[in-house]
């Protein structure tokens, strides 16, 4: 539980910060809240030689309206997407899902670029960024690109971000008004990841479901969009036969690998309890 | 202050005796953060151990190589078991007659198994040179189903005893066995069931678990070569057996060995045996001549040292139509670990196991206890329990839930009709015991009052049928369990400790001011000793608990004692302590009545003085007595004013308790939530009765822990799966049911001030509550028994058995 040696660097600009990172491409690591990181050093499984902390990198940091979007920085915190007054209002999905991250201690530290850069399937903003239809911000070497988040997650920590290269920002369109929303998560305890969780946005118009966006976390070695139980939700009533196909749907595309959450017939299970209590709960938070 | 005109109650209160809901001394510096732990301790020059562990469950080891991490600047030492083997410390002798390795040698048989000790300047030099030293191992085939442990082609597991026929406790039937344990009539108990009208049988599993304290086990060691003196500073629940064994075990003068366990975050049985760390730590320091520090982490304190329970109990009762018991048929396979590192009283080796026929009237009963070694760690301690006494409740009420549910009967009705009755009291049970008190009937029925018992299941019937139309997804349980402890080790006659009688100790000093200092053989890790003992010492003496201070843990100053552990510490050392306050009181008359000039005769107690009989006005308080004890003490009297007692007490004491869980469960997801938790206590003589309720409260939390999801599981190969906190449960405040607490006052009649020990009890009654609650919502779908824990999943998985998963 003590980590590896390694060399600490604190960059005070995202110039800085990026030349670092793309100096230390393999053996560097950059450091945010360090609720995932530090654990995974402690146990060894992470041994980086240079940490590269972006925690005095200004640029990183702050939630703005940008066109009919929201950027938020890849350093603001948990914490700060509950606290956010705008956010609150606009996407309150991201407030929902944060407040059912760990526990103060870690939100207050942890960050969603960690989050969604640290490529592990119990993170739950991964899920509800696909659901959101979010764009990540990278910047490398070679300049900058950006890379939606559906397309941004190939395995059990592998993304698409390349070596050396930085996550900067997350832009995310500015929902409907009147969608529906909720974020369900079944888990063993306080502090505790996912066994199955599900994000769904959606709008209502005549007494159907017109939009719906369905996301799935922990129940594969990656997030998981699930587009087909999406799909099976247009056009229909918003009642409990439309709620159970999309869940049947959702647990056809799983693929959890068992664990003290339980075994994988249990978890596939829980991903349909899941997205049927989510749909019900955003048809109820909808305007129709 | 007034003291004649002051009332006798406010005098009383003054005292914060016996019955006062005194807040606890011990606050003070631990909620400023002030608590002197182990790992608070910096000495100049000291040094930091970790250990290399083993990866595998079993292996040979064909070689270690060390010398990357002797490189490593900073490195002092490392320590493998060829270092030890001249000093013959490679194997330590367990609290159970077996050996365990120090540090492997030719063979690990446990994942975690320490391997070698790096002795660095700091943790962290520690730590990367651990990670560099290099082991080459022969992969063997694990063996950790205990049901496999004595089949034909098992893996044989200690080949350091494989050929030995004779254990510590008798024969041994097969190289990975450890001892069979018998107990009871076979003979009646067999015709017992022969003439039965109805019987049950299951195999109740308890699973492992550990007790987890928040402060992991840690020692510093530091050898003094001039003096040739040895101080240990250590999370030690019994301090002076760690003397005694060092001293045993090293050569080293008993009384120049210094044993100090300072301020203790938690023990739960966890920190009673010797370890490792310890041993090493103290060679590391005669090796080094500095003090060397010890100090695990949470994987380590989980996967490495001493577990729990692992207890598989065939469990069988015969009964009439009528619901009477008339024979209960036990037996137990235990899973030991790879070394049999029990902490139970030498001669005991399943513990008080035989306390299994609970709270019931059973004419004949007979168990049998197969131990037996897998490749798992050692231990079997008693997690917040005496020893076994949580397995044997566990056991028997839910054994009783099994035959109300076969006879059609109520489950608190069948434990009605079943009760040892008040008057048959001191009762001699079928398996050996002789219970000093209890009221039963008493106690279940004021809980089954207080809950509305009838009307829950009214309501619960009422579910059923909703469910059953298919309108809900949700079921209800009702968990009732009825408990009988045993606790107080204990009459010497039936317990020691390697041959350590098991006694405890009080010694009590007034100062000619009238404050006090008291020291115990005890060890408080949280039970509040420096709190209680004073109020024990208050009511017995008639001095305020706030002008006495309570120390334990250091040898050189506590007297001999046995430590903290099976809720001995109010059985045995405070008893201790009221036998020296009346050894105190006793001298205190006479110097009082010379004081008053009358005859000793004429002089009575009166709360904080002695008084002239029928006058009142005539007295001298206990403060006067002290100062006239030690400056001008009657003629042909001693000066000084101070006592010590040893007290060997003549039996265990017995609490009990009615304990009622009322529980919802949603099938579509397995999530059970305890709506209600009603525990209703009998420790006897209540002495602070809000710091009983503290008790009760962390260990109904431990219990619903346990309950509901605790457990060191492995995997087939060995791999301990599950020791760290993202997967070993510790509810936080969250998952943490509301507690609602009740008692009932039935004192023992052996015990000084009638007292009989509480810290326990919870955790013993607590787990039965649960899972009765678990398995009662789920037996109209036809369950019988579930095994724990009972997780969602396992819940979910039992519901999808049962055919009520779609
Ligand atoms: C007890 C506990 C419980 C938890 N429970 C949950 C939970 O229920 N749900 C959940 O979602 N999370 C949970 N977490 C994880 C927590 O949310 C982490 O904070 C988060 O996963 C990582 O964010 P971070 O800012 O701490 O990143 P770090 O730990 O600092 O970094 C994580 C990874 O991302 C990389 N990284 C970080 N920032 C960037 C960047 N800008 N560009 C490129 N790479 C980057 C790092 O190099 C590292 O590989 C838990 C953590 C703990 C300790």
């Amino acid at each position: 539980m003590i980590p590896g040696p390694f060399a600490y660097h604190r960059p005070r600009s995202l110039a800085e910060a990026v030349a670092l990172c793309a100096a230390h491409p393999d053996d560097g690591r950059p450091l945010a809240g360090g609720h995932s990181l530090v654990p995974m050093m402690k146990l060894r499984l992470a041994t980086p030689d240079h940490l590269i902390d972006l925690g005095a990198v200004a640029e990183l940091k702050g939630v703005r309206r940008e066109g009919n979007g929201w950027v938020i920085g890849a350093t603001t915190t948990q914490a700060a997407l509950i606290t956010d007054p705008n956010l609150a209002q606009a996407i309150p999905i991201l407030r929902e899902t944060a407040q059912q991250i760990a526990d103060p201690q870690v939100r207050s530290c942890g960050t969603i670029g960690g989050n969604v850069a640290n490529g592990d399937p119990g993170n739950d903003m991964p899920a509800l960024m696909m659901c959101l239809d979010a764009t990540f911000r990278l910047a490398g070497a070679n300049g900058t690109r950006e890379v939606k988040a559906r397309d941004f997650y190939q395995g059990a920590y592998v993304t698409a971000l390349e070596p050396g290269e930085l996550l900067t920002a997350i832009t995310i369109p500015h929902p409907p008004a009147g969608h529906g929303y909720a974020y369900e998560k079944l888990k063993r305890k306080i502090g505790d990841y996912a066994t199955a969780a599900a994000a769904v946005m959606l709008t209502l118009a005549g007494g159907r479901i017109t939009t719906c966006a369905i996301s799935l976390t922990n129940v594969a070695p990656t997030p998981l969009l699930a587009a087909d139980a999406a799909a099976a939700t247009i056009g229909q009533k918003p009642e409990e036969a439309t709620f159970a196909e999309a869940a049947h749907r959702a647990e056809a595309i799983t693929e959890p690998t068992p664990d003290g959450r339980g075994p994988a017939d249990y978890r596939t299970k829980m991903a349909g309890v899941m997205v049927r209590r989510a749909l019900a709960r955003a048809v109820a938070r909808a305007s129709a | 202050m007034n003291e004649i005109s002051e009332t006798r109650e406010a005098r009383e209160a003054r005292l914060q005796g016996l019955g006062c809901k005194r807040k606890r001394v011990e606050d003070i510096r631990f909620t400023q953060g002030k608590g002197s732990y182990v790992d608070d301790l910096k000495l100049p020059g000291m040094l930091f151990g970790d250990f290399h562990r083993s990866p595998y469950g079993h292996a040979r080891v064909k070689s270690i190589d060390t010398s990357k991490a002797k490189a490593v600047p900073g490195v002092l030492a490392v320590l493998t078991a060829a270092d030890l083997k001249p000093l013959k410390l490679d194997w330590m002798p367990t609290l159970a007659g077996d050996v365990q390795a120090v540090l492997a040698g030719d063979k690990v048989l446990f994942q975690g198994q320490e391997i070698a000790f790096v002795v660095a300047t700091d943790r962290y030099i520690a730590a990367d040179a651990a990670d560099l030293i290099e082991v080459e191992y022969e992969e063997l085939p694990a063996l950790v189903d205990p049901f496999k442990a004595m089949a034909e082609g098992a893996p044989i597991l200690r080949e350091d005893i494989k050929d030995k026929t004779e254990g510590a406790h008798g024969k041994r039937k097969h190289p990975n066995h450890i001892f069979t344990w018998e107990i009871g009539d076979h003979e009646t108990t067999d015709l017992a069931f022969r003439d039965a009208e109805v019987t049950i049988k299951e195999l109740i599993s308890y699973q492992r678990v550990h007790p987890c304290p928040l402060e992991t086990c840690q020692s510093v060691a530091s050898f003094d070569k001039i003096k040739g003196e040895l101080t240990v500073w250590g999370t030690f629940q019994a301090p002076h057996v760690v003397r005694t064994v060092a001293a045993i075990l090293s050569g080293i003068p008993e009384h120049k060995i210094h044993v100090i366990a300072p301020d203790i975050g938690g023990g739960f049985g966890n920190k009673v045996g010797v370890y490792p760390g310890y041993v090493c730590a103290i060679v590391a320091s005669i090796v080094t001549g500095r003090p060397v520090k010890w100090v695990e982490d949470r994987i380590e304190n989980l996967s490495a040292t001493a577990f729990a329970r692992d207890y598989h109990m065939t469990t069988e009762i015969a009964a009439t139509k009528a619901g009477k018991v008339t024979g209960l048929r036990v037996h137990v396979l235990a899973d030991h670990g790879a070394f049999d590192a029990c902490a139970d009283p030498s001669k005991w080796p399943a513990g008080f196991f035989n306390i299994v026929t609970g709270s019931y009237d059973f004419p004949t009963a007979h168990v049998t206890v197969d131990g037996v070694y897998t490749n798992k760690a050692p231990g079997g301690v008693a997690y917040r329990c005496s020893f076994r006494v949580t397995e044997a409740a566990y056991c028997i009420e839910r054994a009783m839930d099994i035959l109300a549910q076969k006879l059609g009967l109520d489950p608190a009705e069948l434990r009605m009709r079943n009760f040892i009755r008040r008057e048959q009291f001191p009762y001699h049970s079928a398996l050996g015991w002789e219970y000093d008190s209890g009221d039963y009937h008493t106690a279940m029925q004021k809980a089954l009052d207080t809950v509305g018992y009838q009307a829950l299941r009214a309501e619960q019937r009422a579910k059923q049928e909703a469910f059953r139309r298919g309108e809900t997804r949700e079921v209800m349980g009702i968990g009732v369990s009825f408990f009988t402890e045993i606790v107080g080790a204990g009459p010497s006659k039936n317990c020691d400790i390697l041959g350590i009688a098991m006694f405890d100790s009080a010694e009590i000093r007034i100062h000619p001011t009238g404050a006090v200092i008291a020291r115990m053989g005890t060890k408080s890790q949280g039970q509040s000793h420096e709190t209680t003992y004073a109020q024990i010492i208050a009511s017995e003496i008639g001095i305020p608990a706030d002008d006495v201070m309570v120390e334990e843990g250091n040898t050189d100053t506590a007297p001999y004692g046995l430590g903290t552990y099976g809720s001995r510490s109010t059985p045995t050392a405070a008893a201790a302590t009221a036998m020296a306050c009346r050894k105190i009181k006793a001298k205190a008359q006479m110097i009082a009545a010379h004081l008053l000039e009358v005859h000793h005769d004429d002089v009575e107690f009166d709360i904080d003085r002695f008084r002239v009989k029928g006058m009142p006005e005539r007295f001298k308080t206990m403060k006067d007595i002290a100062w006239t004890a030690y400056n001008a003490p009657p003629p042909g009297l001693e000066p000084g004013l101070e006592a010590v007692s040893y007290y060997d007490p003549p039996n265990m004491t017995y609490p009990f308790g009615a304990y009622i869980c009322v529980m919802d469960i949603d099938l579509d997801t397995g999530v059970a939530k305890v709506r209600r938790f009603y525990a209703l206590d009998d420790c006897g003589t209540r002495i602070n009765p809000m710091i009983i309720e503290g008790q009760v409260h962390g260990g109904l939390t431990e219990a619903f822990a346990i309950a509901m999801g605790q457990e060191i599981a492995y995997d087939e190969i060995g791999n301990v799966k599950g020791a760290s906190f993202m997967d070993f449960f510790l509810p936080t405040a969250v998952e943490t049911p509301k507690w609602e607490t009740d008692f009932t006052v039935t004192p023992s009649p052996h015990h000084p001030i009638g007292a009989k020990g509480v810290g326990e009890s919870p955790n013993v009654g607590g787990v039965p509550a649960f899972s009765n609650a678990v398995n009662d919502a789920l037996a109209f779908l036809g369950a019988t028994h579930i095994q724990m824990p009972h997780d969602a999943w396992r819940i979910w998985k039992a519901a999808e058995a049962l055919g009520a998963q779609g």
